[in-house]
């Protein structure tokens, strides 16, 4: 009887085949149609090579993420990597599994770069403007929502862009997603960390939050993007191994009863009350952004890094005043290392690599969960990827930042080896219009001409009170510092980590900086990323008070090395001088032996 | 006269430049072809947000709405967000407004608001268009809250997936609303998102997002819209004050022996707040008010179709109809609406 059944079935199925098959080849598709579908498949395929999908190793949970150099650097969300702790492995559309490495973390921005291993011609997304990115334009992610990349495959979701400089309360105690973009593209648990894509499959953001409220944990068509611009700024900061923080004004606004944005609180100590911005100000503008909301002031304070500087514009009853402030840090460093550094979990949480929530919600009942499979202790750093890491107090991985301290210095040193040098060396020069200068940087004291008079400094003693000349904010310190860096290297001179990149009063672009210790003072040493050049300094006496800047350039060849010629001196608002060097007298290479 | 050879290669230059400026054009506008910005852009200056009572845990203080005339009346949703007189619109310039609230209709959940200015960017709602299953939509609306000031509201797209009478019965959705709606493959049904528009791929006026909409049974929440076609009449109404109240009118001739809740047997509840909800607090037994089924905790919504939106209201609106003449309520009870009509020779 079922064979019968059978036979007669198999013949009904191609003739409904057929008769379905009719119409369908009939239809005539519109040219731009198949033109847009086609563009959307090429993008998708173009876009899913440099997905990524993350696992922690030993069953901690995972996330998604994306590559972005061809030697395996890749964005995902801190709170992907923060339950799989230093390695992971990582899947991606070619049918592989990579080792990979933690490399820098922003906890307060839920960023994480990491590194996949293995290869140095890994497929990497384009870096789209997101600052381009239109309300109502299409875009898809890409992840693994739910952990379904278990066959390496991820998976796309489609949607549009609902909103753009969206800003999100923070999350708990840290995640603050600012200036963010928001879709209907599902965005699940799992899709966190994974790329947000343009039509064109450019990456335009990193997915890693949604709006749930009483909706339970499923997507409800509001999903967060961190913007790809914002991590762009970061970028650098998360290369140098750090655990990196957010930025504040040292000022909070408020909106006043005329929908203004107002100055609402201020520290005296901040650097935006220095350059003088006071209670009761209307900001105009902040990051070159129009000003209208306190939610568009908290976007512009999101998407830049601690130190940065940052143009304001504001409006003290009807005059207008632009400046550049310095942000710092939200957190100490102690504050943010015990924030993110808490005792390690026993044994896996239901879901860590979810998106967090707004603070206040309602709680649903937990739901039941798919069984997971059993989580033990973190298990040991495969050799491979051992080698890419380093543990110390304060860095997520060491490595990197020694990595990047030793390419820039290297780089530095190809042309301005002052290896050994120490001893007395003697600048002169000319203040033009002023008169002449003759700084004399001597093994434990400076004395220096200037025209207003002669100047000295004891080096055996602290050299934050001892600030001369007067008005510079401590010239004759910070060139003792830059001579030290020169002639001891960044191995000797104390400590000298990298910062990352940051941009450089009247300079285009972002410098990497490193900063070093010496004495109690701390100096930022900014180089060109292309050539390597030391390009400029700041001296802090003081993190709360300005620092002594000096932008060296016109190098030029002194005994067979390059060093600068003339130096712009820059105190708090105002130029101290410009002084031409003429001449170096250096001292012969010697053994290094360390002095003040 | 210029030579042949001269001309064809002019033409030729002009061709390749011809074709070159539109494989531009081809390239530069696909993006924007391909992309519902501009769109956006047209709605957005229509759109609203509200912000109004609520606060508490599970109930939002904000919702959606947008702007149906020049002179600045808003279309939104009728909800506890309202039950207050500071209610402030936001338009999409960041213009901040407290609202008046012109008139609801209580049946179809829509009320509409007014702020004092003039030529704003508005929808007709004459000029809606109509939609059926399968067609793209778009839907604007404040949801979460996510947007303050002048930054725009959030847009989710999606198609209508039926075009259905609203299945709401007790136990299953909770809603007054018995009409037909559109329901959505967009994720329309989230806090705050009531109010908003729902548009067609051009950007045109189809519906109004209805409120927050949730299975009990099944822990599901609607995501759907009501057609303006529904709504025409009642805005029509509204507009032209034929559910204002009349007490608002201080001319208005007061009979000489007029109703009042004592006398119909009804006593509310403590007038505290500048506008408490008209909720009935306790019902004299064998009154008119008993003998036609008014209990307490029932909301009186309408007196004779005029909107009575607080205690002072529903007294005022009772002092002008004569003892004589029946009275019709509209109350809410739960989530049911409940028409009566008490005469006071009912009771005793």
């Amino acid at each position: 009887m079922n064979r019968v059944t059978g036979w007669f079935l198999f013949p009904l199925t191609l003739v409904t085949v057929a008769t379905l098959a009719a119409p369908l080849a009939a239809q005539e598709i519109p040219a731009a149609v198949a033109k847009a579908e086609q563009t959307r498949i090429a993008a998708i395929a173009k876009a899913t090579t440099s997905a990524v999908s993350v696992f922690a190793n030993g069953g901690r949970g995972g996330g998604s993420g994306v590559v972005i150099t061809p030697d395996g650097y890749a964005l995902t969300n801190f709170h992907v990597v923060k339950p799989a702790g230093s390695a992971m492995k990582c899947s991606m559309a070619d049918n592989r599994l990579y080792d990979a490495v933690i490399v820098g973390i922003d906890p307060v921005g839920d960023v994480a770069m990491i590194k996949l291993l293995g290869r140095d011609d890994f497929p990497c997304a384009t870096l789209a403007d997101s600052d381009k990115v239109q309300v109502g334009d299409w875009c898809f992610a890409i992840g693994n929502p739910f952990l379904l990349a278990t066959d390496f495959q991820p998976t796309v979701t489609y949607g549009i862009v609902s909103g753009v400089h969206r800003y999100q309360y923070p999350a708990g105690t840290l995640l603050e997603y600012a200036d963010c973009i928001q879709t209907d593209a599902s965005i699940t648990p799992g899709n966190s960390g994974g790329p947000l894509f343009n039509a064109n499959g450019d990456l335009i953001g990193i997915n890693g939050r949604g709006s749930f409220e009483k909706r339970g944990r499923v997507n409800v068509g509001v999903g967060y993007a961190i913007s790809i611009n914002q991590i762009k700024h970061f970028m650098g900061y998360l290369r140098s191994g750090r655990i990196v923080d957010h930025a504040t004004l040292g000022a909070t606004v408020a909106t006043d009863e005329n929908g203004r944005v107002i100055v609402s609180n201020i520290l005296e100590s901040s650097d935006a009350y220095r350059r003088g911005l006071r209670y009761g100000d209307e900001v105009i503008s902040f990051g070159n952004r129009r000003i209208s909301t306190v939610n568009g002031f908290k976007n512009v304070l999101g998407i830049f890094p601690r130190g940065w500087r940052v143009p304001l514009e504001y409006r003290r009853d009807t005059e207008t005043f632009k400046t550049l402030v310095r942000l710092s840090g939200v957190h100490s460093p102690e504050q943010l290392l015990a924030k993110i550094q808490r005792p390690p979990q026993q044994g896996p949480k239901p879901n860590p690599d979810q998106p967090k929530e707004k603070p206040g919600e309602e709680k649903q009942p937990p739901r039941r969960q798919p069984p997971r499979p059993q989580a033990g202790p973190a298990p040991k750093m495969p050799a491979a990827v051992a080698k890419y890491f380093k543990a110390r107090r304060g860095y997520t991985n060491y490595y990197f930042n020694l990595l990047n301290r030793d390419r820039i210095w290297n780089q530095f040193q190809g042309e301005t080896d002052c290896t050994g040098m120490d001893g007395k060396w003697t600048l002169s020069g000319t203040i033009p219009n002023r008169g002449d200068v003759e700084i004399i940087l001597d093994t434990n004291e400076i004395r220096a001409d200037f025209p207003q008079g002669q100047v000295k400094v004891d080096l055996t003693k602290d050299f934050d009170t001892q600030l001369a000349p007067a008005g510079s904010g401590g010239l004759l310190v910070a060139l003792q510092v830059w001579k030290k860096l020169l002639t001891e290297g960044p191995a000797q001179f104390g400590d000298v980590h990298y910062l990352g990149t940051a941009p450089v009063l009247n300079q285009e672009g972002v410098f990497d900086v490193l900063i070093g210790t010496r004495n109690v003072v701390e100096t930022r040493f900014m180089f060109d990323t292309q050539t390597g050049k030391m390009i400029g300094l700041e001296m802090y006496p003081d993190l709360s008070v300005d620092p002594c800047e000096i932008s060296f350039s016109d190098y030029r060849d002194v005994q067979g090395r390059s060093l600068p010629h003339l130096l712009k001196v820059r105190y708090g608002n105002n130029d101290f001088a410009q002084i031409k060097l003429t001449n170096y007298a250096l001292p012969a290479a010697s053994t290094n032996k360390k002095s003040p | 006269m210029l030579p042949m050879n001269h001309i064809k290669r002019t033409r030729t230059y002009l061709c390749l430049f011809a074709a070159a400026c539109l494989l531009l054009s081809n390239a530069s506008s696909y993006g924007q072809k391909n992309s519902f910005s501009t769109v956006s852009i047209g709605v957005q200056s229509k759109m609203v947000k509200i912000y109004g009572a609520g606060g508490i845990k599970g109930l939002e203080a904000y919702q959606s709405g947008f702007l149906i005339s020049e002179q600045g009346h808003i279309l939104t949703v009728w909800s506890y967000v309202l039950d207050t007189d500071y209610i402030t619109a936001v338009l999409n310039d960041g213009r901040k407004f407290q609202a008046k609230l012109v008139g609801a209709d209580p049946r179809l959940e829509i009320a509409i608001l007014k702020v004092e200015t003039d030529r704003v960017d508005f929808f007709a709602p004459k000029t809606a268009v109509d939609l059926e299953a399968g067609d793209r939509v778009l839907a604007f609306s404040n949801l979460y809250g996510v947007a303050t000031g002048d930054e725009p509201a959030s847009v989710l797209h999606g198609i209508v997936s039926a075009k259905t009478p609203l299945d709401a019965r007790r136990g299953a959705f909770k809603t007054t609303y018995r009409g037909p709606v559109l329901i959505l493959d967009a994720m329309t049904n989230n806090p705050g998102a009531a109010g908003g528009a729902l548009t067609n791929r051009d950007g045109k006026l189809v519906g109004i997002l209805g409120k927050e909409l949730r299975n009990a049974l099944t822990n599901t929440w609607l995501n759907y819209a009501i057609p303006m076609s529904e709504l025409n009449q009642a805005i029509d109404d509204i507009m032209a004050g034929k559910t204002r109240p009349r007490s608002v009118d201080e001319t208005a001739k007061r009979p000489e022996r007029p109703h009042s809740l004592h006398k119909l047997g009804i006593l509310l509840v403590p007038d505290l707040l500048t506008k408490t909800p008209p909720f009935v607090d306790r019902v004299r037994s064998n009154s008119a008010a008993a003998k036609k089924g008014l209990k307490a905790d029932d909301l009186i919504l309408f007196v004779n179709d005029r909107m009575t939106d607080s205690c002072k209201t529903l007294k005022n609106e009772l002092s002008l109809i004569d003892q004589i003449d029946s009275v019709q309520l509209i109350i809410q009870r739960g989530q049911e609406l409940l028409e009566m009509e008490l005469n006071l020779t009912d009771g005793t």
